[in-house]
């Protein structure tokens, strides 16, 4: 059974259309990460299986629940990140936990007991009973997951969760991120760093113009063009070219090194095939 | 019904780490009435046979039960436009229903604090009203009927920007000539009839007549009731259209 299972996903904003017709499916435990430009249709595509959203067209299932027939229990499974924090800034950490509880039904004493622990988790157990304005940018996100987790869902959103955030404390979240998935979570990632999809993923889908365009391990996706490329920066541009090995790109280098500025020899990475199969930059 | 209440709980929380600003706030506006209306225009002055003062302070726990109950748009605004809590409400599971009447409920709750601190400062110029279940009846109710016009206007309208259009050309208006005041009797026929068809028009007269002990207004209940059951299905209907 799939953990979410999305058909022909289709979302129309007068005749802008923001989503044109996705499907796709994660299996549970898996991390699936949406990997596009900004526009692409990835925090649409969250917001619309997150319920903040309608669809025009299409249909979603969490472990065969109807999402948009079902929502209230569709709901209980999800746990969302938004891109956007939206804590409550006048409340403190565990008021705002608290709130989150109660909204998804649990008890006093269920929610007591797992904020704690998650506070652990987060490293944010002394700032309890600090109001969310004084916390830093770092701290506001982990809470902000910590939050999405508090009702144990099976299937965790992360809509750009690192966002605006410098490398180290980006590389923090990552392994809060890796920790969770290894306790069993289904994660359905959406970012537009290559280098974020490229650690944390499975399975990658490269998502453009509301298309989404193909999708695969990331080992995968970067086989399709060999295993290594050659930059050759020339007067009129950037140019690549994907060998299977080292040997063939070092030829094919050699016979350019006079004719260009710039000749590089790489492995090939995940920008390179996301470059390769929408045609633009992420 | 946790989810009613998670909604209710986090607006009174965040009525409790404001409290004393709110209740100064509360009480600037009856404060300069009394001062203006009540004191300024002189004690000999009569309405109906009875001290302004007696005919205004009614007026006013009128006006702010419905601007505080409206009020609670500005928070919900705030948490839809700005904080962006709404879209934690709209990602759990929880019913339309029980978001709005944790809404509603909190708006009732913030027009009972408003109302409160307007009897306590009004007690001090000595007047004497009779404040039984008729009396916190009609305070309840017209909070109720607002709060819901509040969630629902919360709800229509596209940004922050469109909700001072709503409370300039619809609220305000109605605290001056919602009977508060003045006898709406005062006015010409043609414009009695459009100033009774105002919501406040009604909850003034119950507030007032039972602030002066004489019972129960049972048309203006029942048409407050009505109104009351309009504005939370409308409320109800208007939480989907938030959803984009």
């Amino acid at each position: 059974m799939d953990a979410v299972r999305v058909e022909n996903l289709v979302k129309r904003y007068g005749k802008i259309e923001a989503l044109r017709g996705i499907s796709f499916r994660i299996a549970p435990g898996e991390l699936f990460a949406f990997l596009g430009p900004n526009g692409a249709g990835k925090t649409t595509t969250i917001r619309i299986l997150c319920g903040l959203t309608r669809p025009t067209a299409g249909r979603a299932f969490f472990y065969e629940v109807d999402v948009f027939k079902r929502p209230v229990e569709a709901k209980k499974m999800a746990g969302l990140v938004p891109q956007t924090i939206n804590l409550d800034l006048e409340l403190t950490v565990a008021e705002n936990l608290f709130i989150h509880g109660l909204l998804f039904g649990l008890s006093r004493e269920e929610i007591s007991r797992r904020a704690r622990a998650l506070l652990d988790f987060a490293e944010l157990s002394d700032r309890k009973d600090h109001k969310v304005r004084t916390l830093s940018g770092g701290m506001r996100r982990r809470l902000l997951i910590i939050r999405a987790l508090l009702h144990e869902p099976r299937i965790l959103f992360l809509d750009e969760p690192t966002v605006g955030l410098d490398p180290h404390i980006r590389r923090r979240l990552w392994g809060l991120i890796k920790r969770i998935q290894q306790q069993g979570t289904t994660i359905f990632l959406t970012t537009h760093y290559i280098e974020e999809a490229e650690f944390l993923a499975d399975r990658v889908a490269f998502i453009d113009q509301g298309r989404l365009i193909i999708e695969g391990t990331p080992q995968a996706l970067m086989a399709r063009l060999g295993e290594f490329a050659v930059d050759v920066v020339r007067e009129s541009g950037l140019e690549t070219k994907y060998f299977p090995n080292r040997e063939e790109a070092e030829k094919f280098a050699l016979a350019l090194a006079e004719q260009a500025e710039t000749v590089t020899i790489r492995r090939v990475n995940l920008e390179d095939a996301f470059v390769y199969f929408t045609g633009r930059k992420v | 019904m946790k989810g009613f209440l998670a909604v209710y709980l986090r607006e009174i929380l965040i009525i409790w780490h404001r409290l004393p600003r709110m209740l100064l706030s509360f009480s600037v506006s009856p404060t300069l009435y009394l001062v203006a209306f009540g004191f300024g225009l002189g004690k000999d002055l009569q309405v109906g046979g009875r001290p302004y003062l007696e005919f205004l302070i009614p007026g006013l726990v009128a006006a702010s039960s419905m601007t505080q109950g409206f009020g609670i748009n500005v928070e919900i605004n705030v948490a839809r436009f700005y904080l962006k809590v709404f879209e934690e409400f709209q990602a759990a599971p929880i019913s339309n229903l029980a978001y709005v009447l944790g809404e509603i409920l909190s708006g009732v709750t913030r027009a009972l604090l408003s109302v409160s601190v307007i009897l306590l400062i009004t007690s001090l110029a000595g007047v004497s009203f009779s404040f039984g279940p008729a009396f916190w009846t009609g305070v309840i109710l017209n909070a109720f009927i607002f709060a819901a016009l509040g969630v629902t206007s919360a709800m229509v309208i596209r940004s922050h920007a469109d909700q001072a259009l709503v409370t300039n050309f619809i609220i305000t208006p109605m605290a001056f000539l919602g009977g508060t005041f003045f006898p709406i009797e005062n006015m010409p026929s043609a414009v009695q009839v459009v100033l009774k068809a105002l919501p406040l028009t009604h909850a003034a007269r119950l507030i007032r007549q039972a602030a002066y002990g004489e019972g129960l207004r049972w048309d203006s209940l029942a048409i407050l009731l009505i109104l009351a059951a309009c504005g939370l299905f409308l409320a109800y209907r208007s939480v989907d259209r938030a959803r984009d």
